[in-house]
């Protein structure tokens, strides 16, 4: 049995681990259920709305053997003001041995993990970071990419509100990737180039997607924009993926979101469903990769 | 009455200029005799190879009391001064209620309270800290209230601090400013900075103190008011302190000791001990207040002692309140690094914390231990090596960002009115 250990962010793991969880991630097969996980009982503890995410940790759980419990933070005692850390302790008398952890607060997964002694896997916190995510987007383009090295990858939209973009940008740093940033200085703030060595930013989509080999798109919320001088009708003109534009990548760009997507806003509807784009096989790898995160995080493989 | 005297200990008083071996001889509440042969007394501690100063004086401490009182009481926060050789603070009107009236400002000063120190009530600057209409200052100092302050937040529009400003000078006190523009910090958890961008935290920007720290020197040239800065923490802001100053405004400032000796970077993994508004800065931010207490441009350190409940600060970093303790920590932080470290002789750092606070609030016969003073006095140990233990405070919390912290500089004595309120055990 190997030791147990909380996956709370990508900034703190070594490429090997990376590589390792990749591997393995490799070998799952949501078809083929294995028995690995047998008889531990998993909580989501949510506390953030989520579909993709928490339905593929489910999938990925039970796959394993395991089974899984929802705890929705609209629905139980967290709404009656019981703090995270006596959440966290109950959960983990009840029976849980590993909680996966979604919350509108950065850091929220590393409070529980600092008071508890099960695994802690951060499935999202807040702006900081969303580990599983970048694991998934790594797994997608190296099934078209013979290695992260080196690549030219995008990335395109909201990187300031972003948990997924900070665990992307870390991941793919780790590998030398060669990362260009873009997007309006409200959502992407001369400051984001700070958060790992080499990272260029460009205010102009043209400049960031030309000869690319990976377009990677954030959502963009209305709401964000909202009260600002950059109107909707803005971005869309400055900052929209459309096919156009996309002929400026390299032939055999890949495009991700790690969605909710808002078409007509940082994509079209013929980026969204085109020929390069890596949307929905993003989503299906979600679940082996995260079975290998389940696995390791437990000790199990 | 009683008498004590104090033998044989470096005394160091900068207002009456003495930096000397010497014996002092308290009697009936007051400095009675300060070297020169003194044959016997009541009680007599040895004082050699000890520093003895006039006690210290803290501008900027939350009690809690009324209204929060399982983070502090104003026994408990006087308590944890005492054992942190303060013998007087001012405290911050943000109680619930909010000190707004006469009535309040008494009853914090009230025997029944339980103070073992002096305790002087900084009033609210506007009625309930809304920023809108002024409170009555007149009728606040004659209740006891040093000066007057919206703290936890800032008085926000220009016209009313305009009219605190006059309205002080009129009551002979001072305006303490909170200053922070929460037009721009409002939602923010830390100082707006690369490492906040890391963490997914919303930023601080410095502009937000350096703005109002700007503005309000202005006005305070305007009306002839004075305007004292708490928490000083940014360069910016320093460097308009200094132009004020040079121009001859009526305008002092106060510095942390968390401010002079952590950086942002120390919020680490989302540490709350390490949160408090306003938030750490950057390194450069440092070395400028650091620089900035050598030059003089810094008037007082100040602890903005801000306790809270364990259950509180073990939160979620953007839910967890702001501030940190800092009455037990203060003297043995300037001492180690300021004066060992920063090469500041000693009577700076009681300049610091003493001299210069009871002058800014006016602390009649406080702040010097010249003969005829109130017999407010600290005795320390600056060689005396030891480690804070947050969880053995005296005060009711526990949140320092100092727990384990090696220092240099302990205190062995607090003595307020002629009477030993902390004896080091």
């Amino acid at each position: 049995m190997k030791a147990t250990r909380s996956l709370l962010g990508i900034e703190p793991l070594d490429r090997e681990s990376i590589v390792s969880l990749l591997k393995l991630a490799g070998r799952m097969n949501p078809r083929k259920p294995r028995k690995l996980l047998q008889g531990k009982h998993i909580v989501l503890l949510f506390y953030e709305a989520s579909t993709r995410t928490r339905v593929s940790f489910e999938l990925a759980a039970n796959a394993l053997g395991a089974t899984t419990h929802l705890v929705h933070a609209t629905a139980s005692s967290i709404e009656k003001g019981e703090t995270l850390i006596d959440t966290g302790l109950t959960l983990r008398q009840i029976g849980a041995d590993l909680i996966v952890i979604r919350h509108p607060s950065s850091g929220a997964p590393h409070l529980l993990a600092r008071h508890l002694d099960i695994p802690i896997v951060n499935a999202g916190d807040g702006m900081h970071e969303h580990p599983s995510q970048a694991l998934l987007d790594a797994f997608s383009i190296l099934q078209h990419k013979k290695t992260l090295k080196g690549i030219r990858v995008a990335v395109i939209g909201d990187i300031y509100h972003s948990r997924v973009a900070r665990s992307d940008i870390h991941l793919l740093s780790k590998f030398g990737a060669d990362i260009t940033l873009c997007g309006p200085v409200d959502l992407v703030p001369d400051i984001a180039t700070t958060l790992v060595p080499k990272l260029r930013l460009t205010r102009n989509l043209r400049e960031a997607v030309t000869d690319r080999d990976v377009i990677m798109l954030l959502r963009v919320q209305k709401e964000r924009l909202a009260g600002r001088a950059f109107s909707t009708d803005d971005y869309v003109a400055q900052f929209q993926v459309t096919p156009e534009l996309l002929r400026l990548a390299r032939r055999d760009a890949l495009v991700m979101h790690p969605g909710p997507m808002i078409r007509g806003m940082e994509l079209t509807d013929a980026v969204a469903d085109g020929s390069r784009s890596l949307v929905l096989q993003q989503v299906a790898n979600g679940v082996p990769v995260r079975m290998a995160i389940l696995a390791r995080a437990l000790g199990a493989a | 009455m009683s008498s004590l005297l104090i033998r044989g200990g470096h005394v160091i008083d900068p207002a009456s200029n003495v930096d000397a071996v010497a014996d002092v001889l308290l009697r009936d509440g007051r400095v009675a005799q300060v070297g020169g042969t003194i044959k016997a007394a009541d009680v007599t501690i040895d004082a050699k190879g000890l520093v003895v100063a006039p006690g210290l004086i803290d501008l900027h401490v939350h009690l809690r009391e009324p209204g929060q009182t399982h983070k502090e009481t104003i026994a408990t926060g006087a308590a944890a001064a005492a054992a942190g050789g303060f013998t007087s603070v001012c405290c911050m009107p943000n109680t619930n209620p909010i000190n707004d009236l006469p009535a309040l400002t008494r009853w914090m000063q009230a025997p029944e309270r339980g103070a073992v120190v002096n305790v002087f009530p900084i009033a609210a600057a506007t009625v309930g800290s809304a920023g809108e209409r002024l409170t009555d200052y007149s009728a606040l100092q004659r209740a006891g209230a040093v000066a007057v302050t919206d703290d936890g937040k800032p008085v926000l529009d220009q016209g009313v601090m305009d009219a605190a400003l006059r309205a002080a000078k009129e009551a002979g006190i001072p305006v303490i400013q909170h200053a922070e523009d929460t037009k721009i910090t409002a939602s923010g958890t830390m100082n707006e900075s690369a490492t906040a961008f890391r963490l997914g935290l919303r930023g601080m920007k410095p502009e937000g103190e350096t703005d109002i720290v700007t503005r309000d020197i202005l006005l305070a040239r305007d009306t002839g008011g004075h305007l004292h800065v708490a928490h000083l923490s940014t360069a910016g802001a320093l460097d308009a302190v200094r132009e004020g100053k040079r121009m001859g405004v009526r305008v002092t400032c106060e510095v942390t000791p968390h401010h002079l000796t952590l950086i942002e970077e120390d919020v680490g993994e989302y540490r709350t001990n390490f949160k408090m508004n306003p938030p750490l800065r950057t390194a450069a931010d440092r070395e400028a207040l650091l620089a900035g207490c050598a030059d003089g441009t810094i008037d007082a350190i100040a602890t903005d002692h801000a306790p809270h409940a364990l259950f509180e600060k073990r939160q979620e970093f953007d839910k967890a309140p702001f501030g940190v303790t800092g009455l037990e920590t203060a003297l043995a932080l300037a001492i180690t690094l300021l004066h060992i470290r920063g090469k500041l002789p000693l009577r700076r750092v009681i300049e610091l914390l003493s001299t210069n606070p009871a002058r800014i609030v006016k602390l009649e016969g406080r702040g010097t231990v010249a003969k005829g003073a109130v017999a407010d006095v600290v005795l320390f140990d600056p060689k005396r090596r030891w480690k804070y233990d947050a969880s053995q405070s005296r005060s009711k919390s526990h949140n320092s960002p100092f727990d384990g912290w090696p220092f240099t500089g302990k205190v062995v004595a607090t003595i307020v009115g002629g009477k030993v309120v902390y004896r080091e055990s």
